[in-house]
């Protein structure tokens, strides 16, 4: 009876839900972080020192941009975005309400990640492209992309963990999901048991991305 | 042709402009094997660059075929550059393309062939450098010099006109060396392409190459047919290369022979003279007496050649001395 007492406070229909929304708002705010953010990643390693197009000043601003998204703790871009999330989703509150911020901060990281991944690529490979002829758009897409796969997948992987982690603080502007739980029911109303279940719940999602992540990884990497 | 004219080539580095290759002229004619034999930091790797400006010259004119290939706009030069293939150090392959995607890659690239008609190019070239079998595999999955094949098929899929080679051969070991080489050449003779290679190896150099133009310091110091540069060093540089490949110390050498009695002459044989029965009808005829001090009979590219080192002695030395300049052999009197 003990056991079944434990969890007393879980309604499991509650967490059902929550999973639903930090899934939408996971991979919702994923696939837009990725659309942005590796093009942006691209630029800022075409820009950058010793590359293609070299460009001191715009590899600075871009620079600056990402590190200042970079450095405001989440929490409070969340707030701070609320304006713009209005314009753009209609509300700020709920799942819809928290995919720009978490976008807005997840991808100057993912960024980050992918001009690491396209610097590890071989310069060799650059200029084996380009004496082949090759356009620089066929440079980035036939070659520079598919030797930083590997790379990529990874910093998919780890973006996707930390917006995980980012789920969680936006109950704040009322977007639910597990994160939320855990705060509401688990810390506020001091019910250990949601709490347990939420964090459990959480650190298998965390495992199964990491193993995907790495699965990926290693099947793309040919070596 | 390949033709430089007044080329030159500068960095600039941290505002201090860095030369790397001063003022060069320099003519390669169609369907030969042109090498390029320094150190590094020479500038051969920046001459090579320069030809399908993957370097973008300084100064000067680089005229292919007739054509100015420096004023050639990014369109232009794209078209350009699929004429020129290009093998590397490194061999540079696509690591997550298999090797027939990697060979397929310039001609995916051109955009002008069908899938299918670049999957028959490719299957052609992978016979043609003997890797076949190995098409579906990865380039981590193959040895160096298949990587390095890899690479020259690829370099040939567009059917260029002129090859540059960067040091194709310098991660490769001897054996897997000898064999490239051959591919190289075999491939200069069936497909009348000029080829143009660098190396820091005279080896390579006396292999493959029909001329060579050896460089120091940003410029070329001495340049000809192999034969001529390779028996009769006339820079530095080029007899520091020379000696290098036939492992001897000129400087240890002449300690040797220092207590060596009598005359010490060079003597080296070209073609058919290296097999003729010269030094013992010279020696009975003449009486003279000889000791073999040194010596080597090898090949540069298809012709043999000898380069002994003689101490003679006692006999009617200048009439010897004449029999041997009189014969098809180039003598130098050492002391």
């Amino acid at each position: 009876m003990d056991a079944l007492n434990f969890f007393a406070n879980v309604d499991w229909s509650e967490i059902w839900l929550a999973t639903g929304d930090t899934f939408i708002m996971l991979f919702g705010s994923l696939f837009f972080t990725v659309l942005l953010g590796l093009p942006l990643g691209v630029l800022l390693f075409m820009f950058g020192p010793r590359q293609m197009f070299e460009q001191k000043g715009i590899y600075a601003v871009l620079s600056l941009v990402v590190n200042i998204l970079r450095s405001l703790p989440f929490i409070i871009l969340l707030i701070v975005m609320i304006p713009v999330t209005v314009l753009i989703t209609g509300t700020s509150l709920g799942v819809a309400g928290a995919i720009p911020p978490l976008v807005v901060g997840a991808t100057p990281f993912f960024a980050r990640l992918v001009e690491t991944a396209l610097r590890e690529v071989d310069r060799g490979i650059i200029e084996a492209t380009q004496s082949m002829g090759a356009t620089t758009r066929q440079i980035i897409m036939n070659a520079l992309l598919p030797e930083a796969r590997p790379g990529i997948f990874a910093a998919i992987t780890v973006t996707a963990i930390t917006l995980v982690s980012y789920t969680a603080m936006a109950g704040v502007v009322g977007a639910g999901g597990l994160g939320d739980l855990a705060i509401r029911f688990g810390y506020q109303r001091f019910q250990t048991d949601v709490m347990i279940v939420t964090v459990v719940l959480l650190l298998i999602l965390v495992q199964v991305l990491q193993s995907i992540g790495d699965k990926l990884v290693v099947h793309f990497s040919r070596k | 042709m390949i033709e430089f004219q007044q080329v030159h080539k500068t960095y600039r580095v941290a505002g201090r402009d860095i030369p790397a290759l001063h003022p060069t002229s320099l003519s390669i004619d169609n369907g030969q094997v042109f090498g390029l034999i320094g150190h590094s930091g020479a500038g051969k790797s920046t001459l090579l660059r320069l030809i399908n400006r993957l370097e973008a010259p300084s100064g000067g004119k680089i005229i292919i075929d007739g054509e100015d290939v420096t004023a050639f706009d990014a369109n232009q030069l794209r078209g350009f550059r699929q004429q020129v293939g290009m093998i590397f150090q490194h061999f540079n392959l696509l690591a997550s393309k298999t090797v027939a995607d990697n060979v397929g890659l310039p001609l995916t690239l051109a955009g002008e062939l069908s899938r299918k008609e670049i999957d028959a190019r490719v299957a052609e070239l992978l016979q043609r450098v003997g890797l076949s079998e190995h098409a579906k595999k990865y380039p981590a999955q193959l040895s160096g010099g298949q990587k390095q094949r890899v690479g020259i098929a690829r370099a040939l899929s567009t059917r260029p006109k002129i090859l540059l080679c960067d040091e194709a051969t310098s991660a490769l070991d001897p054996q897997t060396t000898a064999s490239v080489l051959q591919l190289l050449a075999e491939i200069n003779r069936e497909l009348k392409l000029t080829i143009v290679l660098i190396t820091h190896e005279m080896d390579v150099i006396r292999r493959v190459c029909d001329h060579v133009a050896v460089m120091d310091a940003g410029q070329i110091v001495e340049q000809g047919p192999v034969a001529d540069v390779f028996l009769h060093p006339k820079h530095p540089t080029t007899r520091r290369f020379v000696q290098e490949d036939e492992q001897v110390d000129e400087a240890e050498q002449r300690d040797d022979f220092a207590h060596v009695p009598g005359r010490i002459v060079r003597l080296t044989f070209q073609g058919d003279a290296t097999y003729a029965p010269l030094l013992g009808t010279v020696a009975r005829e003449t009486g003279v007496d000889y000791s073999i001090l040194a010596g080597r009979i090898d090949r540069i590219k298809d012709t043999p050649y000898g380069q002994l080192t003689l101490a003679v002695t006692g006999g009617d030395m200048e009439a010897a001395f004449a029999r041997f300049t009189a014969a098809d052999v180039h003598m130098e009197v050492l002391r």
